[in-house]
């Protein structure tokens, strides 16, 4: 068996990944994980993602090996739904104490999986390892070898403790402890040429109902999902599918990619997030199921799902025209999710005034553009202020994004709207768009937002917060106006590269110090891009602009000696 | 806004209105060592008692005058006199207030001369308050009681200033309307204090019917505000009056003492109680305390955080005319669609209800409108109860009578504060029907189109080419 450390180089390796391919040999060793700052992190550990990527097996027992902050602090605190067992919710943790830290927690775990199968008889055990029992050398391995022997049931070893690095880690090691020890242990009871693997997606809010029926319409069967609402014997028998869907997240890239190694499913990368996505991306496995020898009749069966379903999400949306005329949205998420909205935004007859591109790769950004047009306004990191400012100029009349950045739409009392991960409802296929639009109206209308903007009885004109900040910014604006020299320093601290904290003058300054054409030659000299790689492409960029003003600081420093 | 429209209905089915002696009742229960005396038969009492009992779980003072069938039709002079003589005796209160009732207005009793006549052949009454108010059963409904008790209230018992130039501007009378639980009253004596002012309510079911042990048995009311202070209320410099229906009596005070006053129609939300405290910050001259800055903010963050559950609820609502307005308006303004909405009287107040109309009716219409229009809340007295169970919709409790839950006296929806604690609750309502009745299965989106054909049976198909 692998070592962890190994395994994680493994994880590393992945040639699925687009990003991952362009990185140079000692780049891959150091991984896609950010360089977690201390001080700047907020993310979760490679435990939380590991936790997050298996607990929607609903019919396993999560067993946490730790003590109890992993577990007692975090338990049940996700969206995922069942449509049956409930066992997955139910909190399991070994609680070590300072005796197990010092003599060992190995038999407290062992005695752990017996009382639950003892008691609650789920259809498998896993068990996942934490930062201190990983320092202490607990293996869990080996104990969950020895209790699946023992108590005749699986009881799967998840070993991706915290430390090891952050969530998107934590997820590709769950996906490792899938491969290693579930998938391909058991048989389907039956096959058909139809089945399908959905890889990827976590059922939060349900929404993988939204898709489902369609699936059930057309007859493909959902062999597996891993692991929104899944099972232990459908992930376990998931090798006999004949095509897989990996959905947008890479979350799970290596899943996907190594069951088409040792199995030869093929599988794409796909979402059902928004109307032309989730037709493209049944297409797509009608595509490679008929490839793999479905009857060919099932592409026309899928396109006329996909023109009746279409018709009617399209109709139900640009209903909505009428109150939404004038109405202007800001869209700040991530990634494919910017461009796969803008279109049902766009029919619902609102106007966006911004999208954010933080995360997205080069082709979402040219697909945004060929949404919204070459005038596309694309921000690509924006302060809470300048978010705030740009709501409060009415240049928007709502605010779509993840939860992280409610607190600022909502203390700058303004509508908002969570479109991520951590959203209450579900907007997957079509119906999830016409829901999301829907919600959008919602808000958008609420008589709520004139009631909390009103000042209060004590204040005085232009004494709030929010006008105290509009001020400032303005008046920091007004002072970078003025002052050229100040205004150029603003722009050269913007910050290109977040992970190894270097900002676009340093980038500018070794492009012309050194006549840089390549991602490759900037990193070498600034380090920029040598984190996590997301700011590749905005050095690209820089590099392809070229034209930014200045001339090389040593020739400026000698000019100025 | 709202269209005002009565039921055509010869049978109300599932009343939401009460009767206007017991809203009379009740105002005179908001005062110290009152003891309310309905003149009708004795069955008038006992529902009014009963519900009272039931809805504050307290001992609940309540006379009658016991009219018989014969001295119905005599005319109810002796039963009144006899009622007066003995309430006298027994419980030794320091005020009796009257509310006639359908039987004796339908005889045309005539209460005021009888009070006339029992002074005279009693002469140790000269001077006993007695105060009369007429309560048909057969007109409006338990808030004009209320406002009409009030009203006579003040006029009976109210003394015109000695010197009018010389008011105390510390003192604050307050007039607040039925739709105000003790809790509420408790909650706005807070607040008016804070600003060093010294209010006096009129009634003051805060003292009364707060809940609290007595020392002693007493039959009569305990707490409350005394005659005594009601007298002197001409000396003071304000009058705030809450809801609409304290119009009459708050003009009533001015005519009588010439102290003007100032309404406030609502005081559950933002707004309005950012106006009751400019309008408290103006008269006392003192600036607003911390502590109302601090829950101004607690409201706006509670709002932003219950919009999200609050937001888009289609509201069936059935209360008074202030009180539907009050919390009608408010849950407007969290963004519910106020979809049915039914109220018991007339009122200027019911013109300004965000709906589109608004019916004077009974409980079959809310939950026939709640029915019709897909209403997804319902909020209304514990009547409604039978109605939230078959539309199977999640049921907030407002208003009396709450006689299936604790705490009724206690229900606190003013003030910041309260509006505050107000969104927590509904809110909360609304996430736990969710979690009960409305969590997401596999079948939530099966057929999510209106015009949805059957969806052709694939899987047939698939199994049929599979073989």
């Amino acid at each position: 068996m692998a070592s962890l450390s190994a395994t994680i180089q493994d994880v590393f390796n992945e040639p699925g990944c687009a990003r991952n391919t362009h990185k140079s040999a000692n780049e891959k060793k150091k991984g896609c994980t950010k360089q977690l700052q201390p001080g700047g992190a907020a993310g979760g550990c490679a435990f939380d993602g590991a936790k997050i990527a298996l607990q929607p097996f609903t019919d396993v027992a999560h067993l946490v090996h730790g003590p109890i902050a992993c577990e007692g602090n975090s338990w049940d605190n996700r969206g995922a739904a069942s449509s049956g067992p409930a066992i997955w919710r139910t909190s399991f943790t070994t609680d070590l104490n300072e005796t197990d830290v010092v003599f060992g927690g190995e038999k407290r775990l062992f005695k752990a999986c017996k009382e639950i199968v003892e008691k609650y008889d789920p259809a498998a055990i896993f068990v996942y390892q934490t930062c201190v029992p990983a320092m202490i050398g607990d293996d869990i391995n080996a104990v969950c070898k020895a209790a699946s022997e023992k108590f005749g049931k699986p009881v799967i070893p998840v070993n991706a403790p915290g430390f090891v690095g952050p969530k998107n880690l934590g997820n590709k090691l769950a996906g490792e402890a899938l491969l290693d020890h579930v998938i391909g242990t058991m048989e389907p009871e039956y096959t058909t040429p139809y089945d399908v693997n959905i890889i990827g997606e976590f059922n939060l809010s349900g929404e993988l109902w939204q898709v489902k029926p369609l699936f059930d319409e057309l007859g493909l069967r959902i062999l597996s999902c891993i692991s929104g609402d899944g099972r232990y014997q459908e992930a376990a028998s998931a090798h006999r599918a004949r095509a897989a869907m990996m959905v947008c997240s890479k979350a799970m890239i290596n899943v996907a990619r190594k069951m088409e190694d040792r199995y030869g499913i093929p599988y794409f990368e796909g979402s059902f997030y928004g109307v032309q996505d989730t037709s493209d991306s049944l297409r797509e496995l009608a595509r490679l199921l008929i490839e793999r020898g479905a009857p060919a009749e099932l592409r026309d069966r899928v396109e006329k799902v996909i023109a009746r379903e279409e018709a009617r999400a399209w109709a139900a949306i640009s209903a909505y025209r009428p109150r939404f005329k004038g109405k202007k949205v800001l869209l700040i998420t991530g990634g494919v999710k910017s461009w796969s909205v803008v279109a049902a935004l766009q029919e619902a007859g609102l106007e966006l005034v911004g999208t954010s591109v933080k995360k997205s790769t080069r082709e979402d950004k040219e697909r945004i553009k060929e949404l919204m047009g070459q005038d596309a306004h694309m921000i690509k990191d924006m302060t809470p202020r300048e978010m705030y400012k740009m709501l409060k100029e009415a240049k928007a009349d709502i605010m779509l994004s993840g939860g992280r950045s409610q607190f600022i739409a909502l203390k700058a009392t303004m509508p908002w709207l969570d479109i991520n991960q951590e959203r209450h409802h579900a907007y997957m296929g079509y119906v999830g768009m016409v829901k999301l639009v829907q919600e959008i109206d919602k808000t958008l209308f609420n008589p709520v937002w004139q009631e909390v903007r009103r000042p209060a009885p004590w204040a005085r004109a232009g004494d709030t917060w929010q006008d105290k900040a509009l001020a400032q910014f303005e008046a920091e604006a007004a002072e970078l106006a003025a002052d050229p020299v100040k205004a150029e320093e603003a722009r050269r601290a913007r910050p290109v590269c977040l992970c190894k904290g270097v900002s676009l003058g340093s980038v500018e300054d070794a492009i012309l110090d050194f006549g840089l054409t390549t991602v490759d030659g900037v990193k070498e000299k600034t380090d920029a891009s040598g984190g996590c790689g997301a700011c590749a492409i905005r050095i690209e960029e820089i590099l392809e602009a070229g034209a930014f003003v200045g001339q090389p600081t040593q020739a400026r420093n000698i000019a100025a000696e | 806004m709202a269209k005002v429209v009565v039921a055509k209905k010869s049978c109300a089915v599932n009343p939401l209105k009460m009767s206007q002696p017991i809203g009379a009742a009740l105002a005179f229960m908001g005062l110290r060592g009152a003891m309310p005396l309905l003149h009708g038969s004795q069955g008038c009492t006992s529902f009014g008692l009963v519900l009272f009992v039931r809805h504050f779980k307290e001992a609940i003072p309540l006379q009658t005058t016991a009219m018989s069938e014969v001295a119905t039709v005599l005319g109810g002079y002796e039963n009144v006199e006899q009622a007066v003589l003995n309430i006298i005796k027994r419980a030794k209160p320091e005020i009796i207030g009257i509310a006639s009732t359908g039987v004796t207005e339908t005889k045309g009793d005539d209460v005021i001369g009888y009070i006339e006549l029992i002074r005279k052949n009693h002469p140790e009454l000269k001077n006993f308050p007695l105060v009369y108010v007429s309560t048909p059963d057969f007109k409006d409904a338990f808030q004009d009681g209320w406002e009409k008790a009030v009203t006579r209230l003040v006029e009976e018992l109210v003394e015109p200033p000695a010197n009018a130039a010389r008011r105390d501007m510390s003192r604050v009378n307050v007039l607040p309307g039925s739709h105000l639980t003790p809790g509420d009253i408790e909650e706005l004596r807070a607040i008016i204090e804070d600003f060093g002012l010294e209010p006096t309510f009129l009634p003051d079911l805060g003292g009364s019917l707060d809940g609290h042990i007595p020392d002693d048995f007493t039959p009569t009311t305990i707490g409350g505000v005394g005659v005594d202070e009601v007298a002197t209320m001409g000396d003071a410099g304000w009058t705030i009056a809450i809801g609409a229906q304290m119009r009459a009596a708050a003009e009533a005070m001015r005519k009588k003492t010439g102290v003007p006053f100032r309404l406030f129609e609502r005081l559950c939300g933002l707004a309005p109680n950012d106006e009751l405290i400019a309008f408290l910050t103006g008269i006392s001259g003192r600036p607003a305390p911390m502590k109302y800055r601090r829950q101004r903010g607690q409201l706006v963050d509670a709002m932003l955080d219950g919009h999200f559950h609050i937001g888009g609820r289609r509201l069936a609502i059935g209360a008074e005319p202030d009180l539907l307005h009050d919390v009608g308006s408010f849950l407007h303004e969290m963004g519910a669609h106020i979809e049915a909405a039914v109220t018991t009287t007339q009122s200027p107040s019911l013109e300004r209800i965000p709906a589109e109309e608004v019916l004077i009716g009974d409980l079959e219409d809310l939950e026939r409108l709640a029915r019709d229009k897909g209403c997804d809340l319902l909020v209304t007295h514990s009547h409604g109860r039978q109605a939230a169970e078959r539309l199977k919709i999640p049921f907030h409790r407002l208003g009396i009578p709450m006689f299936d839950r604790l705490g009724a006296g206690h229900k606190l929806s003013i003030g910041y504060r309260g509006t505050r604690d107000l969104v927590f609750q509904v809110a909360n309502l609304l996430i736990e029907d969710h979690e009960e009745h409305h969590r997401v299965t596999p079948e939530t989106w099966r057929n999510p189109w209106d015009d949805a054909t059957a969806p052709v049976d694939g899987a047939a198909i698939a199994t049929a080419l599979a073989h």
